[in-house]
Formats: structure tokens, C-alpha cells, sequence
């Protein structure tokens, strides 16, 4: 099957607005155009388009929640990709460029938005400098800017840079970091819909997301639903990081394509790398709880690990194998999360600091079994009780090897053997 | 409260006021549910999460919309996924609250040791121990218990100053961001923020000097912990061992409710000695926020240089004297002067001390040779016409109301003002400001209008004159203000002085009168007129009658007495200076045909220097009086010190001189003072008494209360939140006023005119070291067409009424076109041509 998101990969040079335009590019667009704000809104509603960026939240639900009528509004490309082993967003944007800006303005006809903003991870700015092109070769040919297409519909776009900050992919913390704040998320309400950036009703959407949106206005809300499974419409990329022979994204069409054959289809990762056994993968990067070989029989779709006790997430599959030290996996995400935290609430201040520094005390050897029990502890004291979604999803790395791997860390403290760490 | 919402806090239903947060409404039916980040004067962030509570709502069928109903038939509650944040979610009809359970209790204990873990715990030297929030929650909900290896706790920087008046603990933080959002929410002034992430996010200053803003000390009020300290009070004592005494702000014309926190000390020869002045919670006139002004400016009480024994003239020197001695010469001289002696008084003394001096000089004396030394600002015969309404609160104030403010700048001049001008402007009032030059208040205005100098009046009438002419509503200027105005739900007007001559200010009151009177914005709360006086009571000198044409409650006299510019030009037998400083101020040359004077201070002047006695007042902190603020409001203060020497309180001075001339024995007590003479003596303060300005009411929010979060944070008003006294209006009586014409100001040349700054360097603030550096410094500003070579920086002389002063000019686009702005220097009234010249 051709691929819908990643179409660079079938069409050469697509992310040149004259190529993108000879393959159907902005016919999405001039649909969009031709019918009002409302029925687009209502299209991408029955198409079930659910967000790409981990929550699943239908995005046309979302789009229906800014007020109507006149006012500022606008719509924020979420593009702070910054989830371990995300690497999407980029790929997407560095590809297929015009496909995101094309999603983003069908976005802003539909919700009343006349401005766009995308919202850059900081370290992305090689990938952005290019990006920059495509934004203004689509102003140039009148995609952006005043009267577009003659359909007297305004719009324009503009690349923003944040300084490099994980939470920032947290819609408030990004708002706040856009609008020159420091960025930590605020406590909703008020929602983005309700008052985003610069207090005006905003719609934040992934890459991916967007990236939907053109295809879905040619080809029909029908053609989209009838992609992938009841809860899970549509295709979805899949990053393939860790211990895989052929790591990289993958499109797949929803709910049709297990965990196992993504490892070791010949399409896909063709095995495990050097061979080795298969022992663990992270289905939502470290956000998500770890699974074991059982999962490799769920399916990639929102719904296809709720029998494992994990989520696809942002689909960012980490796979590791038989000789990986699941305490030192834990250890590094868990670093990862201590210093991605905003310090703006309590628990995931001072939980993320404490789940690391006493997972580095297990790993260097002087751990004791109270050790553990304070991660249990420490992890259940930051569950249920932080600001944001980061805080609580810095507990998973902790939580899940807990569960499948806790023999792994009583040997370590029984053993008290010195393991350097990395 | 207007809608009230029905809700259930641990079994216990409740009618509160919609729109509260779920911790505020909790209180109100006595549930404390704590808090460390949450503010009930701040807007909501959620992010210390204590306040973690359940919070459940009563359970629809979604298609039938019908409650859905247990088994026990009552309707269902829907307790959502998880913990809610008791200080974001704000009060719905049905909801049910749980602050008890398990889940809760075991939330508020992890809480309590993840904050303790980056927290020093060294209460035994923190200023905060005792009046912790930190502490005392530790104590309620803490398991007196850490998983934690001490050794990996937060260690980061002690003392990291702010500027020169806050100091940081940045140990001691737990991150609550209440300072910060105080500056940036409450007082307009963002210069505090946070700075990196994580367990280093950091509080820092973004100013320069360090955190620049009027309001630093309300900071360490709010703050939960011992992180801001004030330099003032930092390691000066703890606080269980301040004796907490009610007072009143002696600087503005607001009339802050503070309370001085005092101990006796060793090191201060066994006196008893102010440790730090702390806000008071009055809704009604400062809320819970004090100006720096009034929070540093207390060491003039007990400062090195006060004069602690009566002094009598001879051989040409002050020599000590017994009051008996300095006394008797005094009656001897003024029994002899009679209606050829005269009286001087200040305006920051109590009601009952000018009460007292006026009421000796007239009856006694037998002279209506009474005015104001220094008097700037007339019109408190048109406030006691139109002042405002008794029951007028400025936070009622917002959408659909008009506040006006004509030639002053509330900033620097009354500070309490400017934030609740602002926050009324900020709720939707519309505020008009008119002036000279544009102000801090500007910045909220629905309009600002500047006119040139000496125009203040003839922008004023043709403000009053488009308000009359009903019919036609003019698009701009002037006309549409009035529309605007006139459209108004409840008006206010505030005036000042800042390039008036006194005459001027006296029409522009008249004007404001008639323009309050044209549709009715007199005589009820949140109407009426405010005049921005210069001093804490010069709105009870009015009251009391320190005026040459009017006795006590403004009665006028059948013949008027001479007025203080009289009584400078051609002297007097006898004068009787009180709290003040003439010759000092450039007032009085000298003290030519002055036969005899009589000085009565806390300092040796510039005129006591010239005196023939002495005699050494008290500070209002070794003695009780009331004052009167600019809204009218009666308010009584209570003795916190003990005497300097062998001072006495103005108003006794007073009573022993005037038995010794024969008049009545003194009274025995401030507070008879003001039953017997003054409730007696001034129709408008009738009835009441210390009693009555004692009574207080239940506030909201309670911050200053019982509870263990907010305590610390401001003192809980139990000593009287005053009375406001009725304006003639609100009887009903009161019609146009007359204006007088007054002679502009307007000069030739560039037009000069003095601005207030806050910290000016007076016989006050000259005693607090810590606002040295902040204090005015002598400058002129010029507008840069005007500059003729003059650059920032520049020495200049200013010639001004024949003297010379040496200014720093700035050229720093301040000034407007053809005015010069002078700061930092004595009062300067009206419009002057002043010669500038460089070097």
C-alpha cells in the first residue's frame, strides 16, 4: 500500500511545493475551501482522526470545542517531538512538508484561526531551516497569506523554536514556552480552547495529526474511518528504536500489524538485531510501562496493548533484548525524566530526583532491599498527584520494571556487587 | 456574595458564594484544607499540590439527563480518576468534597516530605520559625518520618540578596511562586522569576537595582516559608517574641492598617523596641498590603537625635528645662499675645493633638490664628460636601464605574491607592487620569489626558461644562470622557496638588464637586470625591479645624484668623509651631516679627533651632491617637513603645499648657480626648468613641485567622477597622458649588513643577538606612527640545522663587515639551519659571 503519511518515501522530491502539488497536494486545501468551516469540522469528526501525539484525543471533537465566531484564534503545530525514541515528527516535516501545512490550514479554515504556529523542538533547527523553504514557496504560490485561493480565507504560519525542553510537548508548557514564558504547564482549566496562546481560544496539534488531515478532506471522512479498526482509525507511524536489525519509521494501517511482525517482518525490522533473543519493548518510549513477549501479539492501534498492561502511545517502540540490565534501563529513562522536570509541582520535582538517585545507588552496587521499597514508595507518592502527564509518566520506567523485573534488582542489591553505569 | 452554589465539605452542607475555589469555600465552613502555593488574593496554579482532595459530582444518565440514583436512593456520586486540586476547581452546585480520606491524608503526608527534602530545616535560625506555614502543616500532616538519606538533601545558597531590602534563602524555598505571582499579578511590578528547571528552578530578579517595586516586603508576608526575608527584620528576632501592637501607617493618606511587631531588649538599654512593621488585614482600606514606604519607614520613632527633655532660651543658647519651667513661659507669652499669637500645626498628628490645639488657641489663647504650616492642598471643606460615600470600598469597584484622577500621581503618593485604582481598572473601571505628564496609573486608563501647565483648571471646567451639555455626546477629548462619566454606574474622583498653587487646588475640588454632582455620584458608597492629601491626617486637621475661617467640624467662624502665608509674611506676637517645620522648608524666612516662638517636635529643626522652647513630642508609636485617612475613615492606633525621655504626647503638652492659662484641667487619656472634645466638638464624629473605632467584622478571605497555612501572612485584624464619618451629601444637602477663580500659574519660559516621589528624604525616612539608597535624589527632567545642551548627568543650577539648587538633569523622555520636572526636592507649589543653567 502506498503510504499516506510518509509519502516521500513513494514520490520523490514531494516535499517541493510543485511536486506535492502535481500528486494532489492542496486539493485537501480547495475542498476544505469550497465547504463551510462546520462541515469540516464535522468531517474530520466522522473520519475519527484521534491524536498522534499519545492521547488519542479525536481531533475533530478538539476542533469543535473553540468558540465560534469572529476573534483571534490559532492553531499550534505541536512539533516539540521530544519523547524518547520519537522520531516521527521530523522525518514528516523534513519529507513531506507540505502535507502538515496543508493539514494545518485546513485546521484553521475550520476552527475561524489565522494564524499557525509551529512549534519546533529546539534541537530540530537543521531539520527547520529547510522546512522554511516549503513555507515560503506556499506563500509565494498564495496557499499562505491573504485571500488564499481566492477564497478570501487569511492565514499565516510561522516557525518557533523552543530552547530544548521535554515538558514543552505538554500543550500549556508549549503555549507558555510560545509566548516567551518559561515553560511549564499550567493547571486546565482554562483549556487551550478556551484560552491558549496569548489568551485566545488555540488548537494544538501534533505533526502526525495534521498530517492526516489532507487526505481525509480528498479522499472522504468514509475512506479514512474504514482504514484501521473501530477505535483506532486511519494509519500510524511507528518509530522502531532498540535492539532491531532495521530500526526507522514505519506507516501501518491501524490494528493490522502485531508488535511481533514489526520485529521481525521482512518489511519491517527484520529481526532482532545480531540475532539476540527478544526480551522486553517499550511501546510509548519511556512514558509507557515496559511489556514482555506476550505483548508482541497485540496490535499497534490505541487500543491493542490494553490486554498487556501498556498503550501505543506515540508509538515510539523500544526494543530490547536478552541482554539488557532492565535496572539500568530504568535508571537512564529515569534520568531522563529527572531532567526533563519543570519543577513546577512538587511531586515530580522532587519524585524524579529521588527514583534516580536511588536507582543510581542500586546500580553502582550499594542498593539494599529498602532501596526498592522506597522506589515503590516514591513512585506511588508522585502517581495520581502531579500537575502534568509528565510527572506521571516519569513513574512508569520505575513501575514497569518493578513489575516484570524485580528479581533484576533484588539480585543487584543482594549481589552488592559494583556495576559501573553508564 | 450574589449567587451562592449548595455543596457538601466532609458531610457538612454548605450555601457559598459561586466562583470560590473548592479551599476557600472549605474554610468558610471551618474545613482547613492545606495549602502552600494556593493565595485567596492570587490567582490559582496548582502546583505545590497539598490541596489534593476528592471531589465528586452528583451522577446524570447521559441520554436522559435524570440523576442516577444508588441503592440506598440517593443520587450518585461521580468521584472522577482521581485527586483533584482543591485551589483550581472552583465550587459547583452538588458537589461533594472529601478532605479526609485515606488517599487525601496519605497525598498531604508525601507531599509534606518531598518539600521537606529540598528544605533545610533550620527553624531554630529562620526568621519564619514560629509563624510557619511550612512548619505548622509539617507538624498537621507530616509523618515526622524521611525515606531519605539526609546527605542527598538540597543544599543551594542562603543568603542571595534581592536588592537591598529582600534577602533570599534559596535552601528554604519549596517553589510556591507566591512572590512572584504577587509581583506580577497584584502590583504590576514583574521583576521576580523563576530561572532554570527542575530541582534548580530558582527565584531571581530581573531588576535593576534588585527587585525594584514599592510592595518587596508584602513578599516575605506571603511567603510559606523563612525563603524572603526583609533586610530590616532578617535575623532581628523570633516571633513568639514580639508582642504585636495595632497601628496605623504615619506616612500616606491611605491610612494602612499595620501592626508593629515589638520586644524589650538589653542591647536597647531595656526599651521596648519595633522589630517590623507587618500589614493588618482591613478589606476596606489596604487589604492585606502595605507599601514599603510604611513597612521600613518606623526608625524615626526610636532614632538617635529625637528630643527627649523641654528646652527654654537663654544667654542665647536652648538649654534644658523642666516642663514646669518651659511651660509657664510659654502661658506667660501667648496669655500676653492673645489674639496677636498664631498657630502652626503639621498634618501628621492625631486628631486628638489638633483638636486640642486648635481648641486652646481659640478659647484660650483667644486667636483664630490657626492654619496649617504647611498646607498644599485645599478642598477639605468640599470633601466633608462630597467626600466619598460612608461603605465606599475600592474592591467594590469595576465594570461600569469611572474612577477620575486629576493631577496627582497615586504611585508615588499613595501608593494603596494606585494598586486598588488599578485593580478596579483591571475588574473594568473606567479610570480617566488627568495631568501634566503621564503616570503610572496611565497605563490602565481608559484615557489620559494631558494638558499644559497652569491649564488644570480650564481642563477641569470643560470636563464639568460637557458633562452639562447632556445632549451632545462628543466622540473624543474631553466630551467623550464625559459621556463616559456620565454613564457611569458609581464614580469616583481623586485630586492632587502636583503643579497647583493652593488656590488652584481649592477650584479644582469645587469642579470636581459640581462634576460629581451632575448626575448624582455624591452621597453613597463608591461615589464621591478623594482628595490625595500629602500626609496621613491632613484630612483630620481639616476636620478638627486647623484652618484661619473654619472651626472644628468646619463650622465657619464670623471672623476669620490670619493664614499661615499671613502669618509668615507679618509674623506674630506669639507663634506656636507643632510638627512642623517652616523655616526648614523654605516657608518662613527666618523668624523675623515673630515676638516669641515655641517649637513643639520629635526633632530639633531647622525652626526649633530658632525657637524660644522646645518642647519634645512623641513619635504615634509611644502614644495612641487616631487618624483620619483621605477616605475618611477614622482609625485608632495604640502605643507600642515606651516615651523617649521625657516626651509627652501632643495633646497632654497641649492640656498642661492650656491649665495654665486658665482653661480647662487636661484629660486624662487620648481616648477622653476624643469622647469628651472631639465627639463633643465635631458634629460629623458624634458618637463615637475608641470603643466604636475598636469594633472589627469578619473578613474575607481570612488570611490573617487561626488556620495554619495562611498564618504569618498578615495579622488578623482584632484592634478596629475604624469608621468612615457621612459626608453633607449623603444627607441630601448639598447643591452646586461656587468656584473661585484662581489666578493660573502658567509662566513664559519652561514650565517648572514639582512631581512627588515616595521615598522623599524627610525628618520620617531620612531615619531608615535601608531605603537610602532608594530614596529621591535631587533632579530636574527636561524634555530633549528643551535640553539646549543639557545631558543626562549633567550638573545643573535651577533658580526657583530667588534660591539656586544645585539638580541632576536626565533627558530621559519623561518631561513633556516645555515642562521641567523637578523631583527630590521640597515642596514647590504651582508653575514656576525657573532659570536653568548648566555647571
Amino acid at each position: 500500500m502506498a503510504h499516506v503519511i510518509l509519502r516521500h518515501r513513494d514520490v520523490e522530491n514531494i516535499k517541493e511545493l510543485d511536486v506535492y502539488v502535481k500528486n494532489g497536494g492542496y486539493e485537501g486545501l480547495k475542498k476544505a475551501l469550497s465547504m463551510t468551516p462546520e462541515e469540516v469540522v464535522n468531517e474530520i469528526k466522522a473520519a475519527g482522526i484521534r491524536g498522534r501525539g499519545g492521547a488519542g484525543f479525536p481531533a475533530g471533537i478538539k476542533w469543535s470545542f473553540m468558540p465560534k465566531g469572529d476573534g483571534q484564534k490559532y492553531i499550534v503545530i505541536n512539533n516539540d517531538e521530544s519523547e524518547t525514541g520519537t522520531f516521527k515528527d521530523r522525518e514528516i516535516l523534513e519529507g513531506n512538508p507540505h502535507q502538515v501545512i496543508e493539514g494545518a490550514l485546513i485546521a484553521a479554515y475550520a476552527v475561524g484561526a489565522d494564524m499557525v504556529y509551529c512549534y519546533w523542538r529546539g534541537e530540530y533547527m537543521d531539520a527547520a531551516y529547510p522546512a522554511e523553504k516549503a513555507i515560503k514557496d506556499a506563500y509565494k504560490a498564495g496557499y499562505l497569506g491573504k485571500n488564499i485561493l481566492g477564497s478570501g480565507f487569511d492565514c499565516d504560519y510561522h516557525n518557533h523554536f523552543g530552547a530544548g525542553a521535554y515538558i514543552c510537548g505538554e500543550e500549556t508548557a508549549l503555549l507558555n514556552s510560545l509566548m516567551g514564558n518559561l515553560g511549564q504547564p499550567w493547571s486546565k482549566p482554562p483549556f487551550p480552547a478556551q484560552a491558549g496562546a496569548y489568551d485566545k481560544p488555540t488548537v494544538v496539534n501534533n505533526v502526525e495529526t495534521l498530517a492526516n488531515v489532507p487526505p481525509t478532506m480528498v479522499n472522504g471522512a468514509d475512506w479514512y474511518a474504514n482504514l484501521g479498526t473501530d477505535q483506532s482509525n486511519g494509519v500510524k507511524i511507528v518509530c522502531m528504536s532498540g535492539h532491531v536489525a532495521r530500526p526507522g519509521n514505519y506507516e501501518v494501517e491501524m490494528g493490522k500489524v502485531t508488535y511481533r511482525e514489526l520485529i521481525y517482518g521482512d518489511e519491517y525490522c527484520q529481526g532482532m538485531r545480531d540475532g539476540k533473543e527478544f526480551k522486553a519493548l517499550l511501546p510509548s518510549g519511556g512514558s509507557g510501562p515496559v511489556v514482555l513477549p506476550d505483548a508482541l501479539d497485540g496490535n499497534v492501534s490505541f487500543e491493542g496493548l490494553n490486554d498487556y498492561g501498556s498503550m501505543m502511545g506515540s508509538a515510539s517502540v523500544i526494543v530490547m533484548d536478552e541482554d539488557t540490565d532492565m535496572v539500568w534501563a530504568a535508571l537512564k529513562m529515569t534520568h531522563f525524566f529527572k531532567h526533563e522536570s519543570c519543577g513546577k509541582c512538587t511531586p515530580c520535582r522532587e519524585g524524579t530526583f529521588w527514583l534516580e538517585k536511588t536507582l543510581h545507588r542500586i546500580m553502582e552496587g550499594h542498593g539494599t532491599e529498602e532501596d526498592i521499597k522506597t522506589l515503590d514508595r516514591v513512585a506511588h507518592s508522585m502517581q495520581g498527584k502531579c500537575l502534568c502527564a509528565l510527572g506521571e509518566f516519569a513513574v512508569s520506567p520505575v513501575i514497569g520494571t518493578l513489575k516484570h523485573f524485580r528479581s533484576e534488582y533484588v539480585a543487584k542489591v543482594r549481589q552488592a556487587e559494583a556495576v559501573p553505569a553508564d | 456574595m450574589s449567587e451562592t452554589v449548595n455543596i457538601i465539605v466532609d458531610g457538612i452542607e454548605a450555601e457559598v458564594p459561586k466562583g470560590l475555589t473548592v479551599v476557600d469555600a472549605a474554610k468558610m465552613v471551618d474545613v482547613d484544607i492545606p495549602v502552600f502555593c494556593h493565595h485567596p488574593k492570587l490567582e490559582p496554579v496548582g502546583m505545590c499540590r497539598m490541596c489534593l482532595v476528592d471531589i465528586g459530582m452528583p451522577m446524570f444518565d447521559r441520554e436522559t439527563r435524570e440523576p442516577v440514583m444508588d441503592d440506598d436512593g440517593t443520587q450518585k456520586i461521580n468521584w472522577g480518576r482521581g485527586m483533584q486540586t482543591g485551589c483550581t476547581v472552583r465550587v459547583a452546585d452538588g458537589m461533594n468534597v472529601r478532605t479526609n480520606t485515606e488517599g487525601v491524608l496519605d497525598a498531604r503526608n508525601t507531599v509534606i516530605e518531598f518539600l521537606l527534602t529540598s528544605h533545610p530545616l533550620d527553624c531554630p535560625i529562620c526568621d519564619k520559625g514560629g509563624e510557619c506555614p511550612l512548619q505548622n502543616l509539617t507538624m498537621a500532616h507530616g509523618l515526622g518520618d524521611s525515606h531519605f538519606p539526609f546527605d542527598q538533601k538540597m543544599k543551594n545558597d542562603k543568603h542571595v540578596p534581592l536588592g537591598d531590602l529582600i534577602a533570599l534563602d534559596r535552601e528554604r524555598c519549596i517553589q510556591c511562586a507566591r512572590c512572584v505571582r504577587f509581583q506580577d499579578e497584584v502590583v504590576d511590578d514583574p521583576v521576580l522569576g523563576f530561572h532554570n528547571r527542575g530541582r534548580k528552578l530558582e527565584i531571581i530578579t530581573y531588576s535593576d537595582p534588585g527587585f525594584d517595586s514599592y510592595w518587596s516586603g508584602n513578599t516575605t508576608d506571603i511567603c510559606p516559608v523563612g525563603a524572603l526575608t526583609t533586610n530590616d527584620f532578617r535575623f532581628g528576632a523570633r516571633p513568639w517574641e514580639l508582642r504585636p501592637v495595632a497601628s496605623i501607617s504615619p506616612h500616606g493618606p491611605e491610612g494602612e492598617n499595620i501592626t508593629m511587631s515589638t520586644r524589650q531588649e538589653a542591647k536597647s538599654g531595656g526599651r521596648v523596641v519595633i522589630k517590623r512593621i507587618m500589614p493588618r488585614q482591613n478589606e476596606q482600606v489596604n487589604e492585606i498590603w502595605i507599601s514599603d514606604r510604611t513597612r521600613f519607614g518606623h526608625h524615626f520613632a526610636d532614632a538617635d537625635g529625637r528630643l527627649m527633655t523641654p528646652m527654654v532660651r537663654k544667654n542665647g543658647e536652648l538649654q534644658a528645662a523642666s516642663w514646669d519651667e518651659a511651660l509657664s513661659l510659654v502661658a506667660d507669652k501667648f496669655k500676653a499675645a492673645g489674639s496677636n499669637a498664631a498657630g502652626l500645626s503639621g498634618d501628621r498628628m492625631s486628631n486628638e493633638d489638633l483638636f486640642a490645639f486648635q481648641d486652646m488657641m481659640r478659647n484660650t489663647v483667644g486667636t483664630n490664628n490657626i492654619d496649617l504650616a504647611n498646607g498644599r492642598i485645599a478642598g477639605g471643606d468640599v470633601t466633608a460636601q462630597v467626600g466619598v460615600g460612608t461603605g465606599t470600598n475600592l474592591a467594590d469597584m469595576g465594570a461600569g464605574d469611572a474612577v477620575i484622577v486629576f493631577a496627582s500621581d497615586l504611585h508615588e503618593e499613595a501608593p494603596i491607592w494606585w494598586l486598588r485604582v488599578k485593580q478596579a481598572a483591571q475588574r473594568g473601571a473606567k479610570v480617566f487620569t488627568f495631568n501634566v505628564r503621564e503616570t503610572r496609573l496611565d497605563a490602565v486608563a481608559a484615557e489620559t489626558t494631558l494638558y499644559k501647565p497652569g491649564d488644570a483648571i480650564d481642563t477641569a471646567r470643560a470636563l464639568l461644562n460637557a458633562l452639562n451639555v447632556s445632549d451632545q455626546k462628543a466622540k473624543d477629548g474631553v466630551g467623550a470622557i464625559a459621556s463616559a462619566i456620565a454613564d457611569a454606574e458609581n464614580v469616583v474622583a481623586f485630586y492632587g496638588f502636583e503643579g497647583l498653587t493652593y488656590e488652584e487646588t481649592d477650584s479644582l475640588s469645587r469642579i470636581l464637586a459640581n462634576v460629581l454632582l451632575v448626575n448624582g455620584n455624591v452621597g453613597k458608597a463608591n461615589n464621591g470625591l478623594i482628595a490625595v492629601w500629602p500626609h496621613n491626617n491632613t484630612q483630620g486637621a481639616w476636620d478638627m479645624g486647623i484652618h484661619p475661617a473654619f472651626g472644628p467640624g468646619y463650622k465657619a467662624l464670623d471672623k476669620a484668623g490670619k493664614s499661615a502665608a499671613d502669618i509668615y509674611e507679618s509674623g506674630a506676637d506669639a507663634l506656636y509651631v507643632m510638627g512642623a517645620d517652616p523655616v526648614g522648608d523654605g516657608l518662613m524666612n527666618g523668624r523675623k516679627n515673630v515676638g516669641f516662638m515655641v517649637v513643639q517636635e520629635l526633632f530639633m529643626n531647622a525652626t526649633a533651632e530658632l525657637a524660644d522652647v522646645v518642647l519634645p513630642a512623641q513619635s504615634w508609636a509611644e502614644r495612641d491617637g487616631t487618624f483620619t485617612n483621605g477616605e475618611r475613615r477614622i482609625q485608632l492606633y495604640y502605643p507600642a513603645i515606651a516615651p523617649m525621655g521625657k516626651s509627652k504626647a501632643d495633646w497632654q503638652i497641649i492640656g498642661m499648657l492650656n491649665e495654665k492659662m486658665g482653661g480647662d484641667k487636661p484629660k486624662m487619656a487620648a481616648s477622653l480626648v476624643f469622647k469628651k472634645a472631639i465627639a463633643a466638638g465635631v458634629a460629623q464624629y458624634k458618637g463615637m468613641d475608641y470603643r466604636s473605632l475598636a469594633q472589627v467584622e469578619k473578613q474575607f478571605p481570612d488570611v490573617g485567622g487561626a488556620d495554619l497555612y495562611y498564618g504569618g501572612n498578615s495579622y488578623e485584624n482584632k484592634h478596629g477597622m475604624g469608621q468612615q464619618w457621612a459626608s453633607a451629601a449623603e444627607s441630601g444637602e448639598v447643591t452646586s458649588l461656587d468656584i473661585p477663580d484662581a489666578k493660573s500659574s502658567k509662566v513664559s519660559g519652561i514650565a517648572t513643577i514639582r512631581t512627588a516621589a515616595l521615598y522623599t528624604n524627610g525628618s520620617l525616612l531620612q531615619h531608615s538606612e535601608l531605603l537610602e539608597p532608594r530614596m529621591a535624589t535631587p533632579r530636574i527632567m527636561i524634555n530633549e527640545a528643551d535640553a539646549n545642551g543639557i545631558a543626562t548627568g549633567d550638573e545643573v543650577q535651577v533658580r526657583v522663587n530667588g534660591e539656586t539648587m544645585t539638580l541632576q538633569a536626565y533627558v530621559n523622555g519623561v518631561a513633556p515639551q516645555g515642562v521641567a520636572l523637578l523631583n527630590g526636592v521640597p515642596h514647590v507649589a504651582g508653575v514656576i519659571d525657573a532659570e536653568i543653567t548648566k555647571g
